[in-house]
């Protein structure tokens, strides 16, 4: 995503031809793969963690459900930290593989 | 991103923090006015600031509510009475009222509420029709002028922005103990940093929580998923089992019994609690065969949110269900966390120091809002040739719009409730739409000259308007400051000293931005960015 090496503390953007647009589409990426994604890899958790937690079914409806909302800013702040937009999906991706596959065995029972 | 982790949570910070800000800056303070909300409504009804409120047995004012009901609406399908607090001293009652005749049947909107005196009985002399403190607990997360889900989903959406800006600023703080003990006053934006900084990591634990347990509190609109994975055929299911209540699809008899006197099953609920008192009683069914009584005990007595409920046989007077014993591990957790969003603790130093977390909150916002303008603007000057683009003075006008604009708009909506006549229709409506004119006004004026002056001036008009409160509700029929102390009427002269303060406060602003020096010479933007001018939004425009 660095587009503009600069040796300037940051953060200081290139002034007069705005940044251009690698860095923009980059920006939307992963703003879309954060707002997005971030709710699909929390929404699956906590489905996921509702099915799978040892423990009576409210109560796992409930830890679940909180989990989520601790997820979704973690996810987003992958999101942007991530050293290429690409790598941010991946990421998602990987975070998203056990509890697809819980959803998807349990759909498949 | 950025190189390193710290500057992309760096710019992730002050994005997030900015694109929200202003909604944020709204939620946050009519959520802090809505620590007070018992407080506000009584203060806008100066007819009750007399009354005098002595202490009536909860089972003489359980019992004072029936009779009331009996004569008003014996074949209502529900009755809600509400019994008296320390904080909201009247008796309230509520009841399924039939539509009119050809009106649509809204569930919410066929409910009648009275107050009462809880004495007698009798029906307390009409205050006059204010939404009070509950405007601004609405306006918190239901927003205003469309429906509420969608009010709902925005701030929920906003409030995970916040989320994301809290934490990712944490992450940008490499110091974060020393920056709590810095302030370098008068150094322009390194002195709205340092107060960014300071009224952030003061309140740090509290701005978390909030933010986490705001989103908790509508958390199963906002994901359903976890529900729905394990309760695939009834969602009631779920909240049946969460809340330990009875199924929803009892029905009524439709054979007349006569009702079981309800100040035994009050003074029995109360025993089985220990003593803690009645908060409310819902009577389903009244007159039916099949009545029963819901006794829930009052809130603000524990943390927990989910108060304990005993259901009572309506004609009989027996113990229905038996006391629910101790909740599972996350529903305590919930009921915890939803609590404490709520702060409704009978503690009122809680209350206080809450109120004051929700006003650093404010600033907290406020200061990260200026401070996005004041590091743009040299920036912006040097590319634009001295002249600052439409981004900038896009955010500038907000700025002012939001921080200057919504306290002046918060004060018109209490000059409104004392100048526009009482009895008139839809008289609430009018208030509200006083609020919101004011403040549209104020934004309009703040977008189309978004300056230092517009700073000025609303802040002026704002603080005077806060200021003059006190002298207002005396002139208005209320108890004015002098004899609120003398009768210890702490509610209504609480609500008069932080008026005065607030306003105060505003005019000092104004003040001080009148005082600021003027811009240091440019020697400052050759060095790093840090140090540049001690600048507001928009001096130059």
């Amino acid at each position: 995503m660095q587009t503009h090496p600069t040796t300037a503390p940051l953060p200081t953007r290139p002034q007069k031809p705005g940044p251009g647009w690698r860095y923009r589409t980059g920006v939307a990426v992963r703003a879309l793969a954060a707002i997005l994604g971030g709710y699909a890899l929390s929404a699956a958790w906590a489905a996921a963690l509702a099915l799978m937690l040892p423990a009576v079914r409210v109560e796992a409806a409930l830890t679940g459900t909180m989990m989520a909302l601790a997820i979704y800013p973690c996810a987003a702040m992958w999101c942007f930290g991530a050293r290429t937009a690409l790598r941010a999906i991946v990421g998602l991706l990987i975070a998203g593989a056990l509890p697809a596959a819980v959803l998807l065995a349990k759909g498949a029972a | 991103m950025k190189e390193g982790i710290r500057q992309s949570m760096a710019w992730l910070h002050t994005w997030s923090g900015l694109l929200v800000g202003w909604v944020l800056f709204m939620v946050f303070a009519a959520g802090t006015a809505s620590y007070f909300r018992d407080e506000i409504t009584l203060w806008m009804k100066p007819e009750l600031h007399g009354v005098a409120h002595a202490a009536v047995p909860e089972a003489l004012a359980a019992t004072n509510a029936v009779t009331t009901l009996q004569e008003k609406a014996p074949k209502s399908q529900r009755w809600f009475i509400t019994l008296p607090t320390e904080r909201e001293p009247g008796l309230r009652v509520s009841y399924n009222a039939k539509p009119p005749p050809g009106e649509s049947t809204g569930r919410r909107r066929n409910i009648k509420t009275l107050v009462l005196d809880p004495a007698t009985g009798a029906e307390l002399s009409a205050p006059r029709e204010t939404r009070g403190g509950d405007f601004f607990y609405r306006l918190h997360f239901d927003l205003h002028y469309m429906p509420p889900i969608w009010g709902r989903w925005i701030v929920g959406f906003c409030a995970m922005f916040m989320l994301v800006a809290i934490l990712s600023g944490i992450v940008t703080h490499k110091r974060i103990f020393k920056d709590f003990f810095t302030f370098r006053p008068k150094k322009g934006q390194r002195s709205w940093l340092d107060f960014h900084n300071v009224s952030a990591v003061l309140a740090l634990p509290y701005h978390l929580m909030i933010t986490y347990t705001g989103l908790l509190t509508l958390m199963f609109m906002y994901f359903p998923q976890a529900i729905q994975a394990v309760y695939p055929d009834r969602q009631e299911a779920f909240f049946s089992e969460l809340f330990n209540s009875p199924p929803a699809d009892a029905r009524a008899a439709r054979v007349s019994a006569a009702l079981a006197p309800l100040g035994p099953m009050v003074e029995q609920a109360s025993g089985a609690w220990n003593g803690a008192p009645v908060g409310r009683v819902t009577v389903a069914f009244p007159n039916d065969a099949n009545a029963t009584v819901s006794i829930t005990q009052q809130t603000g007595h524990a943390i927990n949110y989910d108060v304990p409920t005993l259901v009572f046989d309506g004609v009989t007077g027996k113990l229905v269900s038996a006391p629910a014993g101790h909740g599972g591990a996350a529903k305590d957790t919930r009921g915890v966390m939803y609590g404490l969003h709520v702060a409704r603790f009978a503690d009122p130093f809680t209350r206080w120091l809450f109120f004051a977390c929700g006003l650093a909150g404010c600033l907290m916002v406020a200061t990260g809002l200026l401070l996005w303008a004041v590091k743009e603007r040299p920036k912006h000057l040097k590319a634009h040739a001295g002249r600052i683009g439409f981004g900038l003075r896009l955010v500038d006008g907000l700025n002012i719009g939001a921080v200057a604009g919504l306290p002046l708009a918060m004060a018109v909506y209490f000059w409104a409730n004392r100048l526009i006549e009482t009895g008139i229709a839809q008289r609430p409506d009018a208030e509200i739409r006083w609020f919101f004119t004011a403040w549209a006004i104020a934004a309009i004026a703040a977008l189309a000259r978004p300056g230092r002056p517009m700073w000025r001036i609303q802040l002026v008009i704002g603080g005077a308007a806060f200021a003059l409160l006190p002298l207002l509700n005396g002139a208005t029929g209320g108890a004015h400051l002098l004899t609120s102390i003398a009768q210890g009427l702490w509610p209504v002269a609480g609500f008069d000293i932080v008026t005065l303060l607030l306003g105060a406060f505003l005019l000092y602003s104004s003040h001080y931005l009148g005082n600021a020096r003027a811009p240091k010479p440019a020697r400052a933007a050759q060095k790093t960015d840090t140090d540049s001018k001690p600048e507001l939004a928009g001096s130059n425009a």
